[in-house]
């Protein structure tokens, strides 16, 4: 090989420039996210499998039960499609932590830890290579309803708005799974876990159907459901009604869910292992 | 004398297990220092410790001057680590994986695809540099994981098992590899499992086993620490093996060994040798072949260990 054949090896090998300066925390943050992006290109099939399945429910929903849910299908699209947004992007969260306990089981999580940079920016690079992956999937979901007849009264503005709104709150679930991440032994681990809490949150909501005809029990969960909350304020904003209360309630559960599990998911992400 | 390492009585313990159990080791700058030892000996952990990953237990450690305790940042900016599993990104191309760590460890992105593309040829990698780090064999993996840890030239190479799992082609490519990274003045320290690699590489070794150093030094020293020699004999007459072995183990007491490639004694000198040579011919057992040489350093290994292990049974 050619280092051995003596083509002056040493300085090739040898870094000619001056030792720069290693990437502050926002530089580094941002160049993992970029790490991110180069795997959503390299492996899209990532992205598709979670977001297939809403786009199937979509449409299962949208023709199957919209006439009788709401008259007619095109009517029920309007109700739904906000909704599963929320699903859909809820779903998405989990990728954080499949990438997190894969990066720690192939060692990569060593390499980055023994690098002179700011610790905690592989996590927050994963973050935001996640937001832009909600970002697709909210297009794809929203592109999908375009055609299926979803005719939003709140404009792009409203629209815009209400995908932010579900980013932020997602960013949030997200500490979560990176928790979970840690926790479990692989990564598929990881998706059967939190899928468990996903399935009856994101179901046992209003994302679907109006809970006015669910047993009284089950309305009591709905209402108290984060999901609810952050389906009415994306229907709000969406439809050009904003529902305040809701879009209130969802920005406190963002931060309280923040509070409490980002400290608790860095120090374990700090935590020798 | 100026050391790149320096550990006293470093202890690791994960719940009952003494992974590191007191080890004291000096490194001098420049040199290559090996770490011998089977698997669970806790070389991984060592390594993990000096690297800034693990806090220790107890005891403590100079890494390049700077405390392992209090000036973890400082020692992270001038070592680098090549773990035990290559840790690429196997969704990324070489070339980007090489950019990503360049970007992080402060190279413009010009500068980073400019180093990449450097280490990628240097590193025998330039046409596998688009493919995704997958496709890769376990020696491309390798390579790839030790470029990558000379994107910025380190003052310390922490190599954990470089070339376990590689076929004899690859394995001979690594060593190479850590000869120029020893050339350009950069002190390396690697574990190793294969006696061979540290008496190819290492100026100075020490064998490690539960946690505890059983022998340091150079090969040399290593050797001479067990006998001065091993007279190797092979019989003309498989028939007469029995009886050779046992005359041997008569004259040595004990210290033979029986292998597929004949009888090795452990001799004390030449006259030692002859003696033993001359008592078989004695006996009527034709010997077909001898040598007489230094100990090699499974002889060694075997040696060291054999006996911790016996310590170990009796306390």
């Amino acid at each position: 090989m050619n280092i051995s054949e003596g083509q002056s090896t040493d300085k090739i090998i040898l870094a000619k420039t001056v030792k720069p300066r290693p990437l502050n925390a926002w530089g580094s943050a941002m160049t993992l996210g970029w790490r991110a992006l180069l795997k959503i290109k390299h492996v899209p099939f990532q992205l598709f499998d979670v977001t297939v399945f809403p786009l199937m429910m979509t449409l299962m929903f949208t023709y199957l039960f919209g006439g009788a849910l709401a008259g007619s299908p095109k009517e029920y699209i309007q109700y739904l499609l906000p909704g599963i947004l929320v699903q859909t992007i809820l779903f998405i969260t989990v990728y954080t932590g499949v990438g997190l306990n894969t990066d720690i089981s192939k060692g990569i999580y060593d390499r980055f830890r023994s690098m002179p940079i700011w610790p905690s920016a592989p996590v927050f690079g994963a973050l935001m290579g996640d937001i832009l992956r909600y970002s697709i999937a909210a297009v794809m979901v929203i592109g999908l309803g375009f055609v299926l007849g979803f005719r939003p009264q709140g404009g792009i503005v409203g629209v815009v708005l209400a995908v932010l709104l579900v980013q932020i709150f997602a960013s949030s679930l997200a500490w979560i799974w990176i928790i979970v991440g840690m926790l479990v032994k692989s990564p598929e681990s990881v998706m059967t876990t939190s899928f468990l809490f996903l399935f009856p949150l994101t179901f046992a909501s209003n994302v679907f159907v109006d809970p006015a005809t669910m047993p009284g029990w089950l309305q009591a969960f709905v209402s108290v459901n984060p999901v609810t909350h952050l389906a009415n304020a994306s229907r709000g904003l969406m439809h050009g009604q904003p529902d305040l209360n809701s879009m209130l309630w969802v920005l406190v559960a963002t931060t309280i869910v923040t509070a409490i599990f980002a400290p608790i998911a860095l120090r374990m992400y700090h935590r020798e292992r | 004398m100026n050391y790149a390492i320096e550990t006293t009585d470093l202890r690791k313990r994960f719940g009952d297990t003494h992974a590191v159990d007191g080890i004291s080791l000096s490194v001098a700058k420049g040199s290559v220092f090996g770490l011998l030892g089977p698997n669970g000996a806790g070389k991984t952990t060592t390594v993990r410790l000096l690297a800034t990953l693990l806090a220790p237990t107890s005891g403590s450690a100079r890494v390049l001057g700077h405390d392992l305790l209090t000036e973890a940042a400082q020692i992270r900016s001038k070592v680098s680590l090549t773990g035990q599993f290559a840790s690429v990104d196997e969704d990324l191309t070489g070339m980007e994986n090489l950019v990503l760590l360049s970007r992080l460890l402060g190279h413009s992105w010009r500068g980073a695809r400019q180093r990449a593309s450097e280490l990628l040829q240097a590193f025998d990698l330039a046409e596998a540099a688009g493919r995704q780090a997958r496709t890769y064999s376990g020696g491309m993996r390798r390579r790839l994981d030790i470029a990558a840890s000379l994107i910025v030239t380190p003052e310390i190479l922490f190599l954990d098992e470089p070339t376990t799992g590689l076929d004899p082609r690859s394995r001979n490519q690594v060593w190479d590899m850590v000869r120029d990274i020893a050339a350009i003045g950069t002190t390396v320290l690697l574990t190793t499992q294969y006696l061979e690699e540290a008496d190819q590489l290492a100026d100075r070794m020490a064998v490690i086993d539960h946690g505890k150093v059983i022998a340091a030094g150079t090969s040399r020293e290593l050797k001479a620490s067990v006998g001065s020699g091993t007279l190797k004999i092979h019989l003309q007459d498989a028939a007469q093996r029995v009886a050779a072995e046992t005359l041997l183990q008569s004259l040595t007491n004990g210290q033979s060994q029986a292998t597929t490639e004949g009888l090795s004694v452990q001799v004390t000198d030449t006259a030692h040798a002859m003696h033993i040579l001359h008592s078989l011919n004695n006996d009527g057992i034709a010997v077909a072949e001898f040598s007489l040489g230094s100990p090699s350093l499974d002889e060694v290994f075997f040696a060291l260990t054999g006996k911790a292990q016996q310590n170990e049974v009796a306390a």
